[in-house]
Formats: C-alpha cells, structure tokens, sequence
C-alpha cells in the first residue's frame, strides 16, 4: 500500500488527483509537501475543502516530509504525495534517497519555459534538476491521467510524447 | 426581454468544455445562455485559471461564480478570489438544473438568485428503479 503517487504538479490538490487518480488508486491520504502551504492556515483549509471527507491531507515543509516519509510508507492505506515544482520533489529525494518514481502531472507555461507536453512546460535548469533525478536512478515519467500513456523522461524532452 | 435580462450575471468555470456545454444547454432550454460568461481550465496553471477569472469578474462586475468540481483548480481560484473579494458567491457541484433556475430569477441580487439555484440544482438530483430483482 503506502504511497502510491509521487506527483509534481504545480495546481497540487486538483480534480484530475482527487478523482482521476483517487478513484482508480483507492486513495485516501495526500501529502502535501510545500513549505509555503505548511505555514499557512488559510491555504491548508482550501485545500482540504478540495477533497472528500473520507481523505486525509497531510501539510508538511520539506524537512517534515523528509521525516516522516517512512511512516507515510509503512500506512496500511494507499496515498500520493505531491509537490508543486520540480526543486521540492528534487529536495526531498535528496534528504530521503527513498522514491524511486515520480510521476509530472502539471508543469504549466511560464516565462522562461518551453513546451514539452500539453501540460508539461520546463525551463533549461528544471530539465537539468530531471535529468539530474534520472541519472540517479529515479525513475521520471510524465502522466496527466491514468488512461494516459506514461512517457519516459526522454519522451517528454525530445518532444516525442506530442507526435 | 430588458437590457438586465440579458446582462451577464455570472461566470460558469470548469474542466474541458463543461462551461461551454452546460450554458449551451441553458441557451438551448431557454434562450438566456447570454447571462453566463464560461471558463475553462485545460491546460492551465492554478495561477493561469485564477488571473483569468480575476480579470472575468472585474471586467464584468460579476458577483457570482458556478464550478463543476469542489476539488478543482476553478473552485479553487474562486476561493481564492474571494478573499479579495468576499461579495463574491461560488456555487460549485453545478448542473443544469442550477443554472435554470438562476437565469430566471432576475428580480432579485444575482447572489440571493444563486442560493436558490443551487437549492434547486441539489434537489434536482434523483435516481429511478435500479431495485435490485426479488425485493
């Protein structure tokens, strides 16, 4: 069981993971890793407005992610963790060295990015940080849904994954 | 029909061509699909969604906002639209049956019309048959 989705995407708590995901996954806990989110009442209450009474949401910074990961492995239930950039996930594998997939649900259009997906946009650096995650073992895919092919990190960085 | 009747009194937001589709189908039922403006989500960031609902609503003065989904990134930006702007009414779970009623109150505040509406979306919903045979 445990965490079944490790998700970056920059809408974090949305319909496509409480119910494209939750419902074929049997999710009923998120994580929510953001240090601005963990510090801030107001946010963390619209959030979990977002998702059915029966789903647990979990707010943690990064450092209390990193600690209470193996807990969050260890529930009898199934979650997902998300984050809402490319550096929180990346920082948390750094202090865990404990996930091995994750998954780009959302990285949308901002200055300084290319397109590489329909919904996935990466500037030079966040390609890198990608690459980086990769090349230590981590297995990155993109997969906005679960009818969706995943797409293998090269996919989605040579633009294959839009033909 | 009087110029208020066909005003833009509020904005209906959701994922893919939910908008679009269910205020065609007010137009359809009633002629009066001129009293929504739509949004859609695909695609869109949080912050996206949020920056174009914000300039929908104070371009349009509007006071209400109708969403698909609690959980989705449009009833989020409402929300968070709210905060700015606390007249601001969200109704979300929205269906066809809501945004009926609401084009035919226009005798009263668009905000006092959505709580009616959405009373009238809720109790639109009914499931027939489908007992279960020898019972």
């Amino acid at each position: 069981m445990a965490i079944e989705l490790f998700r970056i995407d920059d809408r974090l708590i949305h319909g496509q993971v409480v119910v494209g995901w939750g419902q074929p996954l049997d999710l009923t806990f998120i994580v929510l890793v953001d240090d601005e989110v963990a510090s801030s009442e107001w946010e963390q209450e619209l959030y979990r407005m977002g998702v059915p009474p029966e789903m647990d949401v979990h707010f943690d910074t990064v450092e209390d992610a990193a600690q209470k990961l193996a807990v969050y492995q260890r529930d009898a239930r199934r979650g997902a963790l998300l984050t809402g950039d490319i550096d929180t996930m990346a920082r948390l594998i750094d202090l865990t060295g404990a996930i091995s997939r994750v998954n780009l649900g959302g990285i949308h259009h901002r200055a300084g990015r290319t397109q590489r997906l329909r919904y996935v946009f990466l500037a030079p650096e966040e390609e890198k940080a990608l690459r980086a995650l990769a090349s230590r073992g981590v297995d990155v895919s993109a997969q906005d849904v679960p009818a969706a092919r995943p797409l293998a990190l090269n996919e989605v960085l040579s633009g294959e994954g839009n033909r | 029909m009087s110029e208020a009747d066909v005003a833009v009194r509020a904005l209906v937001a959701g994922h893919g061509d939910f908008a679009v589709g269910i205020v065609s189908a007010v137009a359809q039922i009633t002629g009066r699909g001129d009293a929504f403006v739509t949004l859609s989500n695909r695609d869109m960031s949080a912050a996206d969604v949020e920056r174009a609902m914000r300039n929908e609503v104070d371009a349009r003065a509007i006071e209400v906002i109708f969403t698909d989904l609690p959980a989705g990134s449009c009833t989020m930006a409402a929300r968070r639209l709210q905060r700015e702007r606390p007249g601001v009414v969200l109704v979300t779970g929205t269906n066809l049956a809501t945004l009926l009623d609401f084009v035919f109150h226009t005798d009263v505040p668009a905000s006092e019309a959505a709580q009616h509406a959405a009373e009238k979306g809720r109790a639109a919903l009914v499931v027939a048959g489908g007992a279960p045979s020898g019972h």
